[in-house]
């Protein structure tokens, strides 16, 4: 197995509440790693220490260590704005920025100053919309306010403002959790066909969506990691009871 | 069938009779804005002439010879001007105090009751208190004075209006543009004015509106002059004032002026709202609903 991200010894709290108990773990490279788990188990929780964006919320208190590429991105002189250049996050519902279509895929890579010319950011905004299955729908509408669209081309379109910053790992916490059912396929589509060129960490609670996308599975409970494995084995052959319980819809 | 419908069933009459309620009050209402236009239309036509919006009182002006209102437009631009540029001062920056650091804590609930309270307080009073805090500090009736009394007038209108801007503020919009891997500043220049621009333009014109039609405020303490306003430390005219001045004239043509007055007053709050209307609309395209 290729690694990518590597979590050792971390530990959250949330005041004096721990809601990570040293988590050690290992996600793979180019795969779709599903994390599950009943909730408040703190799948969400750990999602947000692999973006720095745990530390957001007043309170939190993080120890450990999160590698990226051998990096720890917790290091003293890590510029937290390029891990989350790097770690893209796929949120529980679409939030567009108060910008047109265009403006939204636009902005990261202006903040970023990735591209030279009006030229090139035209041709970047056409190609992630593209690679998130939107171009067809809004291309005739690219300057209409992003809130003009359905919530599930918003979610879309947050997809696509994502990937245009060019991130080497994609974060999604239920990211189909606000959408209905059509919406829903179409986001599973796209992270099925992201996955050859980043790696992907989704947190989900329903187990059906986790058996459709995962390739590697961690299974969580009451902020510990119970088992993680590769998709396969985890389904078909748990070795904890606590994930064969869930497995079998007893949690 | 019992599914017919019998209007002289109790709770039908009632449905009627509060019906026929709403629509006299809104008939009373609209009726109301109505004839005030009419009548200021009516008197303060005729008188409105060229000479109105561009010339001073000349020797006279007020026993029906020649001259204009100038010095009281400009005033009032002047004064409602200055007032909400210094109001909008302080108010943002409580605004975005309230926002941050009190939210709807124990002292949040204090300013905001104390913004509402102020809102409510007469404007003569601001005006008396204005004066007071003149004498103490030597500052005679001046354009400085009139302007600081505004912003005082003005200040809750804004504040409030503002901080309602604020905290309807998505909050998963700021988490949005960081997860992109923005400086704080990015989200505070890009996302977050964009969003809340229109809103403050919205409060800014809505005190503006309220300060130029004030008269009693700037009565002590702004003064009056027939001159056009041309220092801080001089008293300046105004339009109400102007109004108030001209309509107590016992000669008709300078009441009719009066009137004219009043009309021009009118003209400039209703584009100011026009104005906020148009901008707030263009600006509100991209906003988070």
């Amino acid at each position: 197995m290729d690694t990518h991200i590597q979590v050792r010894n971390l530990n959250a709290f949330y005041g004096k509440q721990q809601a990570l108990k040293d988590i050690n773990i290992e996600i793979p490279k180019q795969q779709i790693t599903v994390i599950m788990g009943p909730s408040g188990c703190g799948k969400t929780t750990l999602l947000k220490t692999l973006n720095r964006f745990l530390e957001l919320t007043d309170g939190t208190q993080i120890s450990g260590e999160v590698l990226v590429d051998g990096q720890n991105i917790y290091d003293r002189d890590v510029d937290v704005t390029e891990v989350r250049k790097r770690v893209g996050l796929l949120a529980q519902r679409p939030s567009p920025l108060p910008m047109s279509i265009y403006d939204n895929v636009v902005y990261g890579m202006h903040i970023h100053q990735m591209k030279k010319n009006r030229k090139q950011y035209k041709d970047a905004v056409r190609h992630y919309l593209e690679i998130a299955g939107l171009w067809e729908e809004v291309q005739k509408r690219l300057h209409d306010p992003a809130t003009s669209l359905s919530i599930g081309q918003q979610q879309r379109l947050c997809l696509a403002r994502g990937l245009a910053v060019e991130p080497e790992i994609i974060l999604g916490d239920e990211p189909t959790s606000a959408l209905d059912p059509i919406s829903s396929q179409n986001i599973e589509q796209r992270l099925l066909e992201l996955k050859q060129n980043y790696t992907t960490v989704i947190v989900t609670h329903t187990l059906r969506q986790a058996k459709r996308l995962a390739d590697y599975v961690i299974y969580m409970y009451l902020g510990e990691v119970v088992e993680a494995g590769p998709a396969k084995d985890v389904f078909t052959n748990p070795q904890h009871k606590r994930t064969r319980a869930y497995l079998e819809g007893q949690i | 069938m019992g599914m017919k419908k019998n209007r002289w069933q109790r709770r039908h009459l009632v449905e009627a009779f509060m019906q026929l309620l709403m629509r006299l009050s809104l008939v009373v209402v609209a009726g109301s804005l109505g004839l005030i236009l009419w009548t200021i239309i009516v008197r303060g036509l005729p008188a409105l002439t060229w000479d109105m919006i561009t010339q001073s009182p000349k020797g006279g002006f007020y026993m029906g010879k020649g001259g204009g209102v100038l010095n009281a437009i400009l005033g009032s631009l002047y004064l409602a001007g200055g007032g909400t540029l210094l109001a909008l001062i302080f108010s943002l920056p409580i605004a975005l105090y309230l926002k941050t650091y009190l939210g709807d804590s124990k002292w949040g609930r204090y300013v905001r009751l104390s913004l509402d309270v102020l809102w409510g307080i007469p404007s003569i009073v601001y005006g008396a208190f204005g004066f007071t805090l003149m004498l103490a500090i030597g500052l005679r009736a001046s354009l400085l004075a009139g302007i600081i009394v505004l912003a005082l007038v003005e200040l809750p209108i804004m504040t409030r209006a503002m901080d309602e801007v604020i905290r309807r503020m998505p909050a998963d919009l700021e988490q949005a543009a960081l997860a992109l891997g923005s400086t704080r500043f990015e989200v505070a220049l890009r996302v977050i004015t964009r969003q809340m621009l229109p809103g403050i333009v919205t409060a800014v014109l809505l005190a503006f509106g309220r300060g130029i039609g004030d008269a009693a405020s700037v009565l002590f303490t702004a003064g009056y002059t027939d001159r056009i306003p041309t220092s801080l430390m001089r008293p300046t005219a105004s339009l109400p004032l102007a109004v108030f001045f001209q309509l107590g004239t016992p000669y008709p043509e300078v009441q009719q002026r009066g009137y004219a007055s009043a009309l021009l007053l009118t003209i400039i709050v209703l584009l100011v709202s026009f104005g906020s209307r148009w901008i707030s609309g263009y600006l509100n395209k991209y906003t988070i609903k």
